[in-house]
């Protein structure tokens, strides 16, 4: 059976010479496939939304009307968590979005035989990359509008005294994690749901190799239907993650912008 | 028993933490189906905080994911 692991290498697509750079040392330059999927959803993106907008009209046809879904909610999401304040960070918010999500559909994307795109979200540095430009801009908007009086994100109005150093502790702690969990929810959501395909795919190939006997005949089947069936929930999960991306985004970067009221 | 072979059942053992998260989001879903039957006109409003609730809860699961992957190939 086929390793299901194989998937997630890196692939060299055209090798670049090395650089060597002052902090970081030498560093092996390549236009690799996951970059290339990566420039894929950019272009993709790009290209959807130029479309969308450039002919806009007062009554939308098919494709405007999915542009302007997709806005709209998460329009509607920024300005219902955060406030009147929301719609400053939609832009922030609605780049994320639609650039997981399209990384997300394109790693669903499979010829076979043709073409197999890369997930690029099952990649840790990736996710860890949309992780701290996340948190970096709840760290900026944080300081940036409350000084010091940041740190009164720790500090939860109406905790008796006694309790204090407990809480600040473990807000402390809890802020620290959210940035790990960001980045591990996603990869481990995309990684965990293509490993299954991997796996349900790859007994059909021993059914279909003849490796069990007759047994095939009932193994293969099944194991056929799970993929399909497993491909349908995970276009599910791939939205699904993206739009809980956002969504964790927004109330993060709520908990800065409404500091001190609504606590 | 030789190292190997730990290594192993210690990967599966710390998988053991999704069954919390399976529990978790399992009750997630059920509780808003239960609430949604009884009041459908106020579900629509409550789906964002269905899934922050339902990522949440999963991603203690996945971190127990994490733990065995790197138990595995660490």
């Amino acid at each position: 059976m086929a390793d299901p692991l194989h998937q997630f290498q890196i692939q060299k697509i055209v090798d670049l010479p090395d650089v060597t750079l002052p902090v970081l040392g030498t560093v092996d330059l390549a236009f690799t496939n996951s970059h290339f999927v990566m420039t894929l959803a950019f272009v993709i993106v790009m290209g959807f939304m130029a479309m969308v907008t450039g002919a806009a009209k007062v009554v939308p046809g098919r494709l405007q009307s999915v542009g302007e879904t997709l806005f709209g909610m998460v329009d509607n999401l920024t300005t219902s968590i955060i406030g009147h304040d929301g719609r400053k960070y939609a832009p922030f918010v609605f780049t994320l979005f639609m650039l997981i999500l399209a990384m997300n559909f394109l790693g669903l994307v499979n010829i076979p035989g043709v073409v197999h795109l890369f997930t690029a979200t099952s990649q840790l540095a990736v996710t860890a990359t949309f992780a701290v430009l996340t948190i970096g801009l709840v760290l900026i908007v944080g300081f940036g509008k409350h000084g010091l009086g940041f740190f009164k994100l720790f500090v939860p109005s109406g905790v008796p005294w006694p309790l204090l150093p407990v809480i600040i502790l473990i807000e402390f702690i809890s802020f620290l994690l959210r940035p790990v969990t960001l980045m591990l929810r996603l990869f481990g959501n995309m990684m965990g749901g293509h490993v299954a395909l991997k796996v349900f795919a790859g007994f059909v190939a021993t059914a279909a190799a003849g490796a069990v006997g007759y047994l095939g005949l009932l193994i293969g089947p099944l194991a056929f239907g799970m993929v399909t069936a497993l491909t349908a929930l995970e276009f599910l999960v791939a939205f699904l993650q993206a739009f809980v991306f956002a969504v964790l985004t927004t109330i993060y970067l709520n908990d800065v912008v409404n500091l001190g009221h609504g606590h | 028993m030789d190292s190997e072979a730990a290594k192993f059942i210690g990967a599966g053992l710390a998988t053991l933490g999704m069954i919390g998260a399976g529990i978790g989001v399992g009750t997630i879903f059920g509780n808003f189906l239960s609430g949604a039957l009884r009041n459908p006109s106020a579900a629509a409003s409550q789906i964002g905080n269905l899934f922050v609730g339902a990522a949440l809860a999963e991603a203690l699961g996945i971190l127990a994911f994490v733990l065995g992957m790197l138990i595995l190939f660490g």
